[in-house]
């Protein structure tokens, strides 16, 4: 039982990356009907950007108050991540909004993968892990022990992932991004700024990658290529759970989480990309639309 | 009216036959030079490899282009076949052919048939995946053939008996530049063929406009079908031709990395063109060969000697290459241009025909 409860926590910490993670995918889909396949790579490259920017604030805050590095680097890694979100958007999207949709779908990919070398040749290809910024306590649960910073890491995601959800079903600017996502021609004509609207979609999912990013860096180490893993399982838990859904990111993300822990846990690890794509397949062959997605009707 | 009529009609009958002719002995010429480049060493090895693999890419790019250039769709998958094509022809030629026949009896005989069966089996998955993937169309054939492409690498990393991860070897150097001399003309015919067919013209069609395309009579789904099971073919013998000339194959050569190199070289040269195919993998193979060679260079100066992965720079370029090729010419340095020798006689002299025919109604008219 304890080793039950032990892989259930841990589901839920590496799914709660994915779900983050998925987000993005999820929230650029629904405004611009478009695969940012870049987007996993941005997550990588927010690690990055975390790894540094706590190394440099760890060398400042360490003397004074050193329980503010976490929340300063997690905001730091956001709005640097939010910037090269809108740069990407800007120089490499925003020519292409009325070419073909193929022609999209490839820039996405050539980013991400310009993402992935440059970071390499820049940064070298040897893993690093972000030095811990939160001092390591161990609590013990029926003979299941998790950290604090575990706890951390659950509460975190979740009041990110809460605080989107408020963003986009309860503000003006979600309000905007749902009705991009449900009418492109008419809804410029109300006056809604569209091109500030889709910048702000691009911002806001990288930021919440970038969390995930921070996250993932503290527990695990990172490398220029980890983003093509991590991108892909979050892309299969966006269509998972109905790509274009929010809500249906984060079960999604939660769910390949569960399926990622359990698979290694009683089978061997290597089984787990095999089965999380045969799952995309299977999905995409038998429910396109995810698990809360609404079925297109496809006009002529 | 037929294609001879034309002819005649046109009075190009003599352009005609030279055309063919300058054809069959260019070709002849080439494939004669295919023999004696290796044989009496005309070129270094090193600029022989990079022929063959020229050769290879131009086999992989003018069969992608059948998907993504003639049907409008976007395969992902086209590394998976590779690597169906590669794994077949390997194991084949490794552990099921005799191995201590004579090389020039392996080379003719049992050779072709391991490539053949590669691309047999690459064209058999392809059709397993075909079926339901075109239910749906634009980015989930894409998402479909990129799980599959994913599911075969991570399958063949979980098969102990070929090497998992850590790849399959032990096949002898038998892809020679003959062969794929041959298998490139056999691919760049078919393609041609198959494209300028009637059911070719359903392909564009279905590019064009799918519905419409149906309106008028095309059975979509069965020319769908047709195109990737033909294009999945020749990836399959572009991946066994590679797994014997690299004589070593690992699971993850054949990663959505080697789809973006492919993608470059159809983008690069011009969706819906079969030249533009070719010019495209030339030009893409040798230019990233140049800049390995440049590097090279540039690490023997004492400024660039402390930078320790000026090599990985060359892989900068492909997908920036491709972004500056998506923004700025979509079309390709091709565009939706053709050769002339790769065009079927009755286009040519069909539109030529047409022409002289309203040249002659107009000279009448205005007199």
């Amino acid at each position: 039982m304890s080793f039950f409860f032990q892989q259930l926590l841990n589901a839920l910490q590496v799914g709660s990356i994915y779900a983050l993670v998925s987000i993005g995918y999820t929230m650029v889909y629904g405004v611009l009907t478009m695969i940012n396949f870049a987007h996993g790579d941005v997550f990588m490259v927010s690690s990055y950007i975390a790894f540094f920017s706590a190394l440099f604030l760890l060398k400042i805050v360490s003397q004074y108050a050193s329980f503010l590095a976490f929340p300063l680097t997690v905001f730091a890694t956001m709005i640097l991540t939010s910037f090269l979100a809108i740069i990407i958007e800007r120089l490499a999207y925003k020519p292409l909004r009325n070419a073909p949709r193929v022609s999209a779908v490839i820039t996405a990919l050539s980013v991400g993968i310009l993402l992935e070398t440059l970071t390499l040749a820049l940064i070298g290809p040897e893993p690093r892990q972000i030095p811990p910024l939160i001092p390591k306590i161990v609590y013990n649960f029926q003979g299941a022990s998790f950290s604090f910073f575990q706890i951390l890491i659950l509460g975190v995601s979740f009041l990110c992932m809460v605080i989107l959800d408020f963003i986009v079903y309860r503000t003006k600017v979600g309000m905007a991004m749902r009705a991009i996502s449900f009418d492109k021609t008419v809804v410029p004509l109300m006056g809604v700024p569209i091109d500030r609207i889709i910048t702000i979609t691009f911002a806001l999912g990288a930021a919440v990658a970038a969390v995930g990013g921070v996250i993932f860096g503290s527990v695990y180490s990172l490398d220029p290529y980890m983003g093509i893993r991590i991108g892909w399982w979050a892309f299969i838990a966006a269509v998972l759970g109905g790509i274009g859904n929010i809500r249906g990111a984060m079960i999604g993300g939660l769910f390949l989480g569960g399926i990622e822990v359990f698979v290694t846990a009683y089978t061997a690890s290597s089984y787990r990309d095999f089965i999380a794509f045969a799952i995309l397949l299977l999905f995409l062959i038998f429910k396109p639309t995810g698990i809360l997605g609404k079925p297109q009707i496809k006009k002529v | 009216m037929t294609t001879k009529d034309l002819i005649q009609l046109s009075g190009l009958k003599g352009k005609f036959q030279k055309s063919q002719w300058a054809l069959i002995l260019a070709l002849v010429f080439f494939f004669a030079l295919t023999f004696l480049i290796p044989r009496y060493g005309l070129l270094n090895e090193y600029i022989q490899l990079i022929i063959i693999y020229i050769g290879i890419n131009i086999i992989m790019a003018v069969s992608l282009n059948m998907v993504n250039g003639y049907m409008g769709d976007f395969s992902l998958g086209h590394a998976g076949f590779m690597l169906i094509g590669a794994y077949i022809s390997s194991i084949l030629t490794v552990w099921v052919f005799p191995r201590n026949w004579n090389p020039i009896f392996t080379s003719i005989i049992l050779f072709p048939i391991a490539v053949t069966a590669g691309g047999l089996a690459a064209a058999l998955a392809s059709l397993i995946i075909a079926f339901p993937s075109f239910k749906t169309r634009g980015d989930y054939l894409a998402l479909v053939t990129l799980a599959f492409n994913m599911i075969c690498v991570s399958v063949v990393q979980n098969i102990e008996a070929i090497g998992a991860g850590r790849g399959f070897m032990g096949m002898k150097k038998l892809t020679t530049m003959p062969w794929v001399f041959i298998w490139a003309l056999i691919a760049i015919w078919v393609v041609r063929n198959f494209v300028y067919s009637n059911l070719g013209r359903g392909t564009v069609s279905i590019r064009e406009d799918e519905t419409a395309a149906e309106l008028v009579g095309v059975n979509t789904r069965q020319v769908k079908v047709l195109t990737f099971v033909i294009s999945s073919f020749f990836a399959g013998v572009g991946g066994a031709l590679f797994a014997h000339i690299l004589q070593f194959i690992t699971p993850s050569t054949f990663q959505l990395q080697k789809n973006v190199d492919f993608l470059v070289m159809i983008y690069l040269g011009g969706m819906g063109s079969i030249g533009g195919s070719i010019l495209g993998a030339v030009t893409y193979t040798v230019i990233l060969e140049l800049l390995r060679e440049a590097l090279t260079i540039l690490g023997t100066f004492p400024i660039f000697a402390s930078i320790p992965s000026l090599e990985v720079w060359r892989w900068v370029l492909a997908p920036l290459l491709l972004i500056l090729l998506m923004i700025y010419r979509n079309k390709g340095i091709m565009g939706l241009r053709e050769f002339g020798f790769l065009v079927p006689f009755r286009d040519q002299f069909g539109s030529r025909f047409w022409l002289k025919r309203r040249e002659l109604t107009n000279a009448n008219s205005s007199n």
